[in-house]
């Protein structure tokens, strides 16, 4: 810090960064792509251990043997869902009964904003059935959940009836020190938000449920089973949370651990492992793999039922069965030998899941990123945005300095400064709050004056209110100070870089991947914005955030290798929009006001820029 | 002090005023009796059972009679060696309950001829009594004692109540006697005694988890004592129970674990249940009927509940044998009463379970508001044990097991809320009564990392505000006292009462967190009391079954019984520093702290100077001359 309070040294290193600015941040964002790369190289990664004492040297022994009895009970539950046009709640609440849980009900209601027609629902109506196995001799402090969904048509049955055996089995063991609690969810995700939100007794997106009879304590950990056929080929892990979040790897770990030890194939993000680290293959295969958690993550959706239990801090993760071509298949009898052990070892949990990593990749199931090796890959990035700024403040305030006797002159131009920069920010913000509460609050108004259905009226209505932001009077301080001037937009510039800095720096503090994706769009184009020049406005709009949203919407397809045409494309684009705008207002997801509310008005401010003179 | 006092006999008259019976002077001591012990059967007996019952009338006579004789020979005996009138009597219970599983409870009774408060006055003989027991009470003259072990949590919606009920972990409740002056040294010596005699971690009773409750907490002996200073309340949620506790336990009986009933207390059995809990009280009681003398109590209490589903293997059988892995041999010598009584009550034509042998003897009592019949099988007598000098129990189970219950009482309690912040407890009461609204005393101590915001305190029954009649709240200290909070609620009839209360979560000093902090900090039971309606009062279409002129008014036993009810305990997380690496930690802030925050703002305040260029050699020592001459310098 001598090198900076002393005048002389300070000169010359500023000096130094503002004759090499552009070509350090030229480096530092190439650095910043390369190391994000570099990060799905296997020597570069750590394999992953098991961090928990208490799940890892314990031995577990599975003896779980009714899986065609389970299979026989989803034959069962789906004629009974099949009778009841739903979840067959009667029989299930006798199945449970019948096998020693203490069983109980919720109902509950949720009206959508406005339809979802990817699952076509608009008012939603369901009940949540669960059992809860009371464990011998331990007082009602501390509980473990297992969840089946019940899914619309032939999916899921083989989950709830696994379940169902589970129960039966477990209930008739004397090792248990927590309570389990066996939860069968309709609606999917707003069935377990309800669920939740009721045992919780919090009410955080307005649904109305009705409240909960029994209880079993401090849920420590919970697992969600989907599985849609008799036998699967792999189990994939899901782990990806509401607004990014991510259970503790120690539950990843449990779940690779059982895999080996049983011998079941297991893939995450739908991919297996290879062993070829050292083939170009090998290493596009671990790139695809941790693209694909880095695009799940930004999203901040919840990707399966257990998302909505990381908010209570309770480590979750969702276990889904796959059914693909290949020979070799798993049976149930094995699946719920899994779910024993790793229920067994979470029984054993003298804490709660703590020891392991919160913030991590996956580039494959054996291997994992640590926040202290990705964060440096956004770090970079974000510095460039530092050293523009640190370059604009440094021209700022040059002629201050140059000026001998100017003291008052060097004042004059910022005074105009500070309205000239404020205007446009609060128009930006003010757009963003459009954006944020027009399209929900008019679709009635949209559906009325145009032949658009509700759904299709509200991300027409986001599109346009986007698509109008750009359109703004953005050169409004020429009506305050008549010409715009040299130092107003490098001030207004200033301002904008710092507060992307901040954004981002947020963001990727709470959600890596969405700060990463955002900083690696919106880095480049802000940090060499200057007025006036068409292509820019050119690249500044392919680079906005939509269609960065676009972009993702493109590669995610190409990862998961169901490319799509620019049609499609554009479809799924319009359906992203919808659901996120549902995300947030069915579980409280953030991604969405985020964009609109902060990142949206910041990318308006640097559009500012462009239409100064 | 006034105040409170005040406050105190209002709470008193309160629930006396909630009792129908007119009658009844000595309503406390009736009530206290029928706390948590059932009242001995054969007294129900000898008191004459009400005529017009379902059963066969000969039987019962019968039955009667023999209860009759047994006892009078029991009583001879007692009273005939006049120097010492110790008294030991040891029985077990077997009630099948409603969800198929089994409760098995065992009450040995010691009683000990000698008043020892008086002054001056050293005991150094012991007989039946634990001397052990009996060197503390006179030690740090404790009036009433009562201590209980229980591991897991009673299911009230699924067995019914208890005969004892008990909280989980460890509870100890202690009235001092009024001449002691240091009441908190006595309390503190006490627990460490006690932690010792039991094998528990008593000694981690201290001040932060002792309070002192207004009104909860009655002495249930002789006295009628009501300053809560001479009252200590303490309970270890955490506290696990296991075989360490029950050795020490079972010495404490006259018989050990030889002979009796107590031969049956195999840990390994005995921890393979759903539920156990074992107990010691002891209390000053009446010799005799006019009170002339006065003697000690010990009660020791086993409950366990057993459980169909992990130990039937499919069979729904129980015996004696599969229960304990012994059958029963002998009574103890030194008993003068050892009995085994099984409930029969829901079971009057065998439909519901199979019990062999079979016996002539019945008795019944009213236990908890509810009036039950009972096989009684005398140990005392040869032929119990029939041919193979062993005597096994049987039940063979017939029905189904049933739904849930609905007692008329219930509580239930759990913290609502997400985030380390704040949170909110919830404390759920339940009256399933059709028709009568009673009042309940409900008392919470909270240990004081848990900030309770008092002012949010709210108590609604049917969505409507219930505003409490009295409450005794005493704040607690940070690191010294727990939070007490005790209410008297009226419940209205068929109605859940939510009482929620909001608190921050304190962050404690680094040494103050437990070696897993991550495992969650404990509260303990809230306690309800109170005086709920009794069955027997509550059947409205008596006329079935009896004789028209029994029955017109409707309250024919005790109208009300004493019911206490403990809700579980909480697991709160308190945030928690990464105790995984206190080391980075500690770096990585205080490098942040110093470098960045130091720096900054000492670039922030600084106010910076173009430092000129010293003057070249020459010109400074012109001006050494010029100053010298002094004439003005150069520049």
């Amino acid at each position: 810090m001598g090198l900076l309070s002393d005048p002389n040294r300070r000169k010359a290193l500023t000096g130094l960064l503002t004759r090499l600015n552009t070509p350090i941040c030229i480096v530092c964002y190439l650095a910043g792509i390369v190391w994000f790369m570099g990060l799905a190289f296997e020597p570069f990664t750590l394999r992953t251990y098991m961090s928990e004492n208490a799940m890892g040297s314990t031995m577990v022994e599975e003896r779980f043997s009714s899986g065609e009895r389970a299979l026989s009970l989803a034959k069962e539950f789906d004629a009974h869902k099949r009778k009841a046009g739903g979840m067959p709640v009667e029989w299930l609440v006798k199945a449970m009964q019948s096998r020693g849980l203490e069983v109980f009900t919720q109902s509950f209601s949720r009206k959508l904003p406005f339809p979802d027609e990817n699952k076509e629902r608009y008012m939603v109506r369901g009940t949540n059935v669960y059992g809860i196995l009371r464990a011998p001799r331990a007082p009602r402090t501390e509980a473990l959940v297992i969840t089946a969904p019940c899914s619309p048509g032939n999916t899921n049955n083989q989950a709830v009836a696994l379940l169902l055996a589970l129960a039966q089995y477990f209930r008739n063991q004397i090792y248990w020190a927590k309570d389990i609690i066996f939860l069968v969810n309709e609606h999917d995700l707003i069935g377990t938000q309800a669920w939740l939100e009721g045992y919780h007794h919090t009410n955080i997106t307005g649904m109305e449920y009705s409240p909960l009879q029994g209880r079993a304590g401090s849920i420590q950990a919970a697992l969600s089973l989907e599985l849609s056929s008799d036998v699967i080929t792999s189990l994939d892990l899901v782990l990806e949370g509401l607004n990014g979040q991510l259970p503790n790897l120690d539950l990843a770990n449990l779940f690779y651990a059982f895999c080996q030890k049983l011998g079941v194939l297991c893939t995450i993000q739908g991919k297996l492992q290879r062993n070829d680290w050292d083939t170009a293959e090998g290493y596009t295969h671990a790139a695809q793999t941790m693209m694909l958690m880095v695009l799940k993550q930004a999203c901040g959706r919840s990707w399966g039922d257990h998302g909505l239990f990381l908010r209570y801090h309770i480590e979750a993760a969702s276990v889904r069965g796959i059914n693909s071509f290949r020979h070799y298949k798993t049976d149930a009898t094995t699946i719920g030998r899994l779910l024993e052990g790793m229920v067994r070892k979470l029984n054993n949990l003298l804490e709660r899941l703590h020891q392991s990593y919160f913030f991590y990749l996956l580039p494959s199931l054996s291997r994992f990123v640590s926040i202290g090796y990705y964060m440096p890959a956004f770090g970079l990035l974000a510095v460039i945005l530092l050293l523009r700024a640190l370059d604009l403040w440094v021209h700022l305030g040059a002629p201050a300095l140059a000026a001998v006797d100017g003291v008052t002159e060097a004042e004059q131009p910022s005074s105009p400064g500070v309205l000239t920069v404020l205007t446009p920010v609060v128009i930006s913000h003010l757009t963003g709050v459009a954006l944020y509460l027009l399209p929900v609050h008019l679709q009635e108004m949209a559906v009325e004056h145009f032949p658009v259905s509700e759904t299709e009226a509200v991300v027409l209505t986001a599109i346009a209110i986007y698509t109008a932001g750009l359109a703004l009077p953005h050169n409004t301080q020429r009506l305050l100070s008549g010409e715009g001037t040299e130092q107003g937009w490098k001030v207004l510039k200033l301002t904008a870089l710092l507060y992307l800095a901040v954004l981002l720096g947020c963001t990727a503090l709470i959600n890596f991947s969405l700060g990463f994706i955002l900083a690696v769009t919106l880095v480049p184009i802000t940090a060499s914005i200057t007025p006036h020049i068409a292509l820019y406005a050119v690249v500044m709009v392919l680079l906005s955030p939509a269609f960065t949203i676009l972009y993702c919407v493109f590669i995610y397809q190409e990862l998961i290798e169901a490319p799509v045409s620019v049609s499609e494309g554009w479809m799924l684009f319009l359906s992203v929009i919808s659901q996120g705008i549902l995300d947030h207002a069915l579980y409280g997801s953030l991604v969405y006001p985020l964009l609109a509310l902060f990142i949206y008005p910041c990318w308006l401010m640097f559009w500012n820029i462009l239409f100064w003179n | 002090m006034a105040a409170h006092r005040c406050g105190l006999s209002l709470v008193c008259i309160l629930i006396f005023s909630s009792l129908a019976h007119p009658s009844s002077c000595d309503t406390l001591e009736k009530a206290n009796d029928n706390t948590a012990e059932k009242r001995s059967i054969s007294e129900v007996n000898t008191d004459g059972s009400v005529a017009g019952e379902a059963l066969n009338e000969r039987q019962w006579q019968s039955t009667d009679a023999e209860v009759d004789r047994s006892d009078s020979t029991t009583h001879s005996e007692a009273l005939t060696p006049a120097a010492a009138r110790d008294e030991f009597q040891e029985e077990l219970v077997i009630r099948p309950l409603h969800s198929g599983d089994i409760y098995a409870s065992f009450q040995f009774r010691t009683l000990w001829d000698t008043d020892f408060l008086q002054e001056g006055q050293k005991v150094s003989h012991y007989r039946l009594f634990p001397k052990s027991l009996g060197q503390v009470l006179s030690k740090f003259s404790v009036r009433e004692l009562h201590i209980s072990f229980t591991q897991g949590f009673w299911r009230t919606m699924q067995w019914g109540q208890p005969f004892i009920p008990s909280p989980p972990g460890a509870e100890l409740w202690v009235w001092f006697h009024d001449t002691v002056s240091d009441v908190d040294g006595n309390w503190k010596e006490l627990t460490n005694v006690l932690s010792g005699i039991f094998c528990a971690s008593l000694n981690f009773i201290d001040l932060t988890n002792t309070v002192q409750p207004s009104a909860s907490f009655k002495p249930l002996g002789l006295g009628n004592a009501t300053d809560h200073r001479f009252l200590r309340y303490a309970t270890l949620p955490r506290e696990i129970v296991c075989t360490e506790n029950l050795t020490p336990w079972k010495k404490l009986l006259p018989c050990g674990s030889k002979a009796g009933l107590a031969v049956l207390m195999k840990s390994e059995k005995l921890f393979h249940s759903s539920f156990h809990s074992q107990a010691v009280h002891i209390r000053p009681i009446c010799q005799d009927e006019q009170c002339s003398s006065k003697a000690w109590e010990l009660r020791q209490t086993l409950n366990v509940v057993f459980d169909l589903h992990t130990s039937g293997q499919g069979k729904k059988e129980w015996s004696l044998f599969k229960m304990f892995s012994r059958t029963l041999t002998e009574a103890c010598p030194l008993a003068s009463s050892s009995k085994v009584y099984v409930d029969i009550t829901d079971n009057p034509e065998g439909e519901l379970f199979e019990l062999s042998p079979a016996t002539p003897l019945l008795g019944q009592a009213v236990v908890l508001g509810d009036r039950r019949t009972y096989s009684v099988y005398d140990l005392s007598r040869a032929e119990t044990f029939g041919q193979l000098r062993s005597f096994n129990l049987l039940l063979r189970w017939k029905g189904d097991s049933g739904d849930m219950l609905r007692p008329l009482l219930h509580a239930e309690r759990y913290v609502a809320g997400f985030g380390l912040q704040t949170g909110e407890i919830h404390t759920v009461i339940y009256n399933n009564h059709p028709y009568r609204a009673f009042p309940v005393l409900l008392m919470d101590s909270v240990p004081w990392y848990l900030q309770l915001y008092i002012h949010t305190l709210t108590v609604t029954s049917k969505s409507r505000d219930n505003k409490p009649s009295y409450i005794h709240y005493q704040p607690a200290k940070d690191r010294h006292r727990p939070h007490l909070l005790e209410m008297l609620i009226q419940l209205p009839p068929h109605s859940m009462t939510e009482v929620t209360v909001q608190f921050e979560r304190a962050l404690l000093k680094w040494t103050e967190y437990t070696p897993d902090p991550n495992h969650g900090f404990y509260v303990g039971s809230s306690v309800v009391s109170a005086l709920v309606p009794s069955m027997v009062a509550m059947r409205t279409n008596f006329t079935q079954d009896q004789p028209l002129f029994s029955s017109f008014v409707p309250v024919k036993e005790e109208s009300s019984y004493f019911v206490r009810v403990y809700t579980e305990p909480l697991l709160v997380n308190l945030p928690t520093p990464d105790f995984s690496m206190p080391y980075n930690v500690i770096c990585l802030t205080c490098t942040v702290v110093a470098v960045g925050y130091g720096s900054f703002y000492n670039l922030l305040t600084r106010t910076f100077q173009v430092d000129e260029p010293s003057p070249p050699l020459s010109k400074r020592l012109a001006n050494l001359i010029r100053r010298m001459r002094g004439v003005p310098l150069l520049t």
